[in-house]
């Protein structure tokens, strides 16, 4: 029958696809690991960071940095950080789609220009005509500079007046099973409220104070990016083990079906020829 | 909180370098080296590469540090780098390689070339993690 060579063809097929997810997934596993290392290891400095900033923002004026300015939000910078690389289950569809739905709630009110990081952000927007202000790949992880060639010309644009706020939709990593989407506010920076017993001191700045929030706020701004780079790196890896688990796990079911009906078919086969050999010789007597 | 002793916390963004009690930091500011003791007034400056200097007891231990800031408190000392090697953690060889590229190409170079400034200072980056090691 033609029809057992075809199962028998399709098992194949399920098997070797299996095979695929099965190495996908374990390298995505030893990936994660690197790239949740990292995430840990870069949290120090982030969270040193953002103690020193914020222990700055209570002493500063925002008069003295162009980047503590608040303006009213009209022109909106919204970036938006996937993978470079798909088969990584919803990573990248939940990412595009909080983008929408984010461009959505603000376009009406809000001029919202784009800046996107990873292969997936900048096709999904590019067929939908949108034009970038900055693009960069996202080659599956994460460096300093790379954080630092996308914070740039944000860091300018907000300091020269041509957009208001900075929005990031980027994936948080809980754990290797769930990551979530979330939209932060990079810009303007929020100056974090003073606990009561807190009592602000007055620092010696040197050089001068000027100079040091030149070097300090861009730096800060950086590191946001850059720990939003890591998080969303080791959630691309996180979401595509499970994916590719999930992969591997229907094939394992697949082929247990279809070796099922290949056996039927094969039974069903040698009955009817059994059937064939009996009745012919039946037909001799 | 009274305490003879200061932490210092060394961290680059993709690691935390270092986190010790010690008695005494000199640090290479932008504008000179400052030294701080434990009761420092909070104070915040820039670093520049150099070599961080910081003392437990009579023992004294040195860091190459890159670009990056301190923030000084009365008893903590926080520093934020691109960079941050402990002698034992650089690679003597690679630092050499990089400092004679970055002479190689020098030589060829003067001050209006656009590389000229970038490979000045990967050559004092390389030196400076070359005098480090060797101390």
């Amino acid at each position: 029958m033609a029809n057992l060579k075809d199962i028998r063809k399709r098992i194949n097929s399920v098997k070797s696809t299996q095979q695929i997810t099965k190495a996908m997934q374990m390298v995505a596993a030893s990936k994660l690991k690197k790239a949740q290392d990292s995430v840990v290891q870069a949290r120090p400095y982030a969270s040193k960071m953002s103690d020193v900033m914020a222990s700055l923002a209570v002493r500063v004026k925002p008069g003295k940095h162009p980047l503590l300015q608040r303006r009213d939000e009209k022109n909106i910078e919204l970036l938006v950080i996937t993978s470079d690389r798909g088969l990584c289950g919803g990573f990248n569809t939940n990412v595009t789609k909080a983008a929408d739905a984010f461009l959505k709630e603000k376009q009406p009110d809000c001029e919202v220009s784009l800046s996107v990081v990873g292969r997936k952000a900048r096709d999904y927007y590019r067929r939908r005509d949108w034009e970038f202000k900055t693009e960069e790949m996202n080659p599956g992880s994460a460096s300093f500079s790379q954080a630092e060639a996308v914070a740039r010309p944000v860091i300018d644009r907000y300091a020269e007046g041509e957009i208001d706020a900075v929005y990031v939709v980027f994936t948080e990593f809980q754990s290797a099973m769930t990551q979530d989407v979330v939209v932060k506010r990079l810009l303007p920076l929020e100056p974090k409220a003073l606990a009561e017993d807190e009592i602000p001191v007055e620092y010696l700045y040197e050089p001068s104070e000027g100079a040091l929030l030149a070097e300090i706020i861009p730096r800060y701004i950086c590191t946001q990016i850059f720990s939003m780079l890591l998080e969303s790196v080791a959630s691309e890896h996180g979401s595509r083990m499970t994916a590719m688990d999930s992969a591997t796990n229907n094939a394992t079911e697949m082929t247990a079906k279809l070796t099922l009906l290949y056996n039927r078919a094969r039974q069903a086969a040698i009955t009817t020829e059994l059937m064939e050999i009996v009745s012919g010789a039946e037909a001799l007597n | 909180m009274e305490s003879d002793k200061i932490r210092l916390k060394i961290a680059s963004p993709y690691r935390e370098v270092l986190d010790v009690e010690v008695d005494e930091v000199i640090a290479p500011g932008e504008e000179g080296q400052f030294g701080v003791l434990p009761g420092h007034t909070p104070f915040l400056s820039t670093i520049s590469v150099g070599q961080l200097i910081y003392r437990q007891g009579s023992q004294l231990r040195y860091v190459a540090v890159s670009h990056g800031y301190a923030e000084v408190e009365y008893y903590q000392v926080i520093v934020l780098l691109d960079a941050a090697e402990l002698p034992e953690d650089i690679d003597l060889e690679r630092a050499e390689k990089a400092r004679q590229r970055a002479e190689g190409r020098l030589a060829g170079m003067g001050p209006e070339d656009k590389d000229y400034f970038e490979e000045l200072a990967a050559l004092d980056r390389a030196m400076n993690r070359i005098a480090v090691a060797k101390i």
